[in-house]
């Protein structure tokens, strides 16, 4: 893949930046604790986190580049693949039948979305489709916790939990992480597998690419578009058991999404290795800056951090990372 | 066969450029004010006016804001709950520290207040736009909350970060706020408030600045190639939106409520003003009120309506069996019109003139 020269140097500049702040601050003021191993730590376990984003971000792009819709829903699909896996899983199927299950549960939803709602409003404008998938996410989230009810649930798929220590005991990191970022990697390797080589994949990509060559040449618009939201909510499914085995399941996984929004914008809305960058960045950057500077101003900066950091971001690289060049015509 | 306009003449350019160009719709909106001010006030019960009437108002001063700035100048915002938290705030500040300050004034200044504010987050639009700026507003949003939460300096350090109105009046012995104030008072205060800014939001948009918004909105380069300051022309949107938001963030604080926390400016109050004005209506002032009364009211008819048909259901399924509805009815109102109640409004005049002889 070709990436160009300024996006590297953007990325090592955040990565200075967000090293040589911490440690400054740490030099400067007696509030905060700074030492190598210490930052390491907090810096992985960021990134790990960060690889939680990535995933729910993911989902946000397939959407985007395919049909340009913004999909709001995308945390609302989470929390109900979520909920829908934990409850068959607490009515006793077994872990791989739940998940099995579960996706042909997604694909029924997607297809639902595309016949119910994407199929009357083609050609409206992006803001009537956002507006309509936060519809969407009100009726998912009102669906989930109707069916299987609103407590929180644990959700043990049988990852290992505990910590475990590297470079003589200095440097703790959760093996849940690190599982699931494996996981996590996995599923972005069978995504691009599955958009590389299988004719499915090229028609996505063709569409992506452009909407009206892609129909012009046969590709069913319709069709293209359940398949990719069927992908989207397999990719929420995954989001969703990660999310849960971490947090357990509960509604506070809808507002994940949230949090995607910022790893969007700092990646791209149309790239995925924008979408991954963009949320290990985001996941180390808000834990960095929780730790290290917020002792600064009281803590809690975690809650806006993201945001701000894709605000000052986007002012000087409006299109993202890896983003398409964003050119105008009158 | 009543709503037409013939015999009707417009002899000067004043006329033709009338809010009201056929007279009916002037006396139909004469007749509507009196029934506002008079006949409300005579008839409603103090729980009609203090639960439905003054959150509409509230929330439909904060959807003119948000219309401003996104349905006339077409920058999308998800801010607005800061914004209306940063109005609420200030005017706590303001009458706190300067307890002598007419409550006018307060509000007034607050808004300005927010609208300074709203510049400042503004600012990042002259580089970004669309979902891009959105996602940007976020930022102003959590941040804003944050800040009012985190420092005590805000809530005069009140330990539970609550703010509550001090009693105020306008004019002799007519509370405002604080606990002795009537709502029938409020209502009129914050109604006749409502009608004025809404007058004036009406007249901006049909104004120089009102057309240039509307330029930006439809193609923003094209618009900066006609000589338009962009520059300019987006902070005026985003500091007369914040404005708005700002004194509606107030009287939610000092009218509605009484005494409110950070938390009640959250993101989903963003949502619930965006909604309003898509639902109501993009780029129409009368949008905006359509747009706050079906949503002020949509809830209330949902938690009611299974008891009128007799159906007792559990409290929580009847939230989430709400928020299903909530959604489906948003989805539904789309897909039939995705120009908002606004445009139905103008489809039904315009089939009225020709009633009840289409051809």
């Amino acid at each position: 893949m070709h990436v160009e020269r300024s996006v590297l140097t953007t990325i090592g500049a955040m990565l200075v930046l967000m090293t040589a702040l911490p440690w400054f601050v740490g030099q400067v003021s007696e509030d905060v604790f700074f030492e190598w191993p210490f930052f390491l730590e907090v810096a992985i376990g960021g990134l790990l986190s960060g690889v939680m984003y990535s995933l729910v971000a993911l989902g946000f792009v397939l959407i985007f580049k395919a049909s340009g819709v913004f999909n709001f829903a995308q945390g609302a699909m989470v929390l109900f693949a979520a909920l829908s896996f934990v409850g068959l899983k607490d009515l006793g199927v077994p872990l791989w039948l739940c998940f099995i299950l579960t996706a042909g549960i997604m694909t029924l939803v997607a297809m639902t979305i595309e016949r119910l709602v994407l199929r009357p409003l083609v050609n409206q404008e992006p803001i009537i489709l956002f507006m309509v998938t936060i519809g969407i996410a009100y009726v998912l989230d009102g669906l989930g916790q109707m069916i299987w009810g609103s407590e929180v649930r644990m959700l043990d798929i049988g990852l290992p939990q505990d910590p475990s220590f590297f470079f003589d005991g200095k440097i703790l990191i959760n093996q849940f992480d690190m599982f699931a970022a494996l996981i996590a990697g996995a599923l972005v390797a069978a995504l691009v597998i599955f958009f590389q080589y299988t004719k499915t994949g090229r028609a996505l990509r063709a569409v992506a690419d452009d909407h009206q060559a892609a129909m012009s040449v046969g590709i069913p618009l319709q069709h293209i578009w359940v398949v990719v939201w069927t992908v989207a909510g397999l990719v929420a499914l995954v989001a969703g058991i990660m999310w849960g085995g971490k947090l357990g399941v509960q509604f506070s996984l809808a507002l994940i999404a949230l949090k995607a929004l910022p790893v969007l914008i700092l990646g791209g809305f149309t790239s995925i290795p924008g979408a991954i960058i963009g949320g290990l960045i985001v996941g180390a950057g808000e834990k960095v800056s929780e730790v290290f500077l917020g002792p600064l101003v009281g803590g809690g900066i975690e809650d806006w951090f993201a945001y701000m950091l894709a605000l000052v971001f986007l002012v000087f690289r409006p299109q993202g990372l890896f983003g398409e060049k964003i050119i105008e015509r009158v | 066969m009543f709503y037409r306009e013939a015999g009707q003449f417009k002899t000067s350019y004043q006329a033709d450029q009338a809010i009201f160009p056929i007279r009916q719709d002037l006396y139909a909106y004469i007749a509507f004010l009196a029934v506002a001010f008079i006949g409300v006030p005579l008839l409603a019960s103090d729980y009609f006016l203090s639960t439905l009437m003054l959150p509409f108002l509230v929330l439909a001063l904060a959807a003119i804001g948000l219309n401003i700035l996104t349905g006339y100048a077409g920058q999308l915002s998800l801010g607005t709950g800061g914004f209306m938290a940063t109005g609420a705030f200030a005017a706590y500040k303001l009458s706190t520290a300067f307890p002598d300050m007419h409550l006018i004034i307060v509000f007034l200044l607050s808004g300005l207040i927010t609208a300074g504010v709203g510049i400042f987050f503004g600012i990042p639009s002259l580089r970004i736009k669309g979902f891009y700026l959105a996602v940007a507003t976020l930022a102003s949003q959590f941040f804003l909350i944050w800040m009012f939460n985190k420092f005590g300096w805000f809530t005069n350090y009140s330990a539970s970060g609550v703010i509550s109105a001090p009693p105020r009046t306008v004019f002799g012995d007519f509370y405002i706020t604080g606990p002795q104030a009537a709502p029938v008072t409020k209502y009129l205060f914050c109604l006749s408030f409502v009608v004025l800014l809404a007058l004036l939001a009406k007249n901006l948009t049909r104004s120089n600045i009102g057309r240039k918004w509307m330029a930006i909105r439809d193609m923003d380069i094209a618009a900066e190639i006609i000589g338009i300051p962009m520059l300019k022309t987006k902070l005026i949107a985003f500091a007369v939106s914040s404005f708005y938001c700002g004194i509606a963030g107030a009287f939610w604080a000092f009218l509605y409520t009484g005494s409110v926390e950070p938390l009640a400016f959250d993101v989903n109050r963003s949502f619930q003003v965006l909604f309003m004005i898509i639902i109501g209506g993009l780029g129409s002032i009368m949008g905006s009120f359509l747009g706050a009364a079906f949503m002020v009211l949509l809830p209330i008819f949902l938690t009611n309506a299974p008891h009128m048909v007799g159906v007792e259901i559990s409290v929580s399924t009847l939230s989430h069996l709400e928020a299903m509805v909530f959604g489906v009815l948003i989805i539904f109102f789309l897909i039939v019109e995705p120009h908002g109640l606004a445009r139905l409004w103008q489809i039904f005049k315009e089939k009225m003139r020709l009633w009840p002889f289409p051809h």
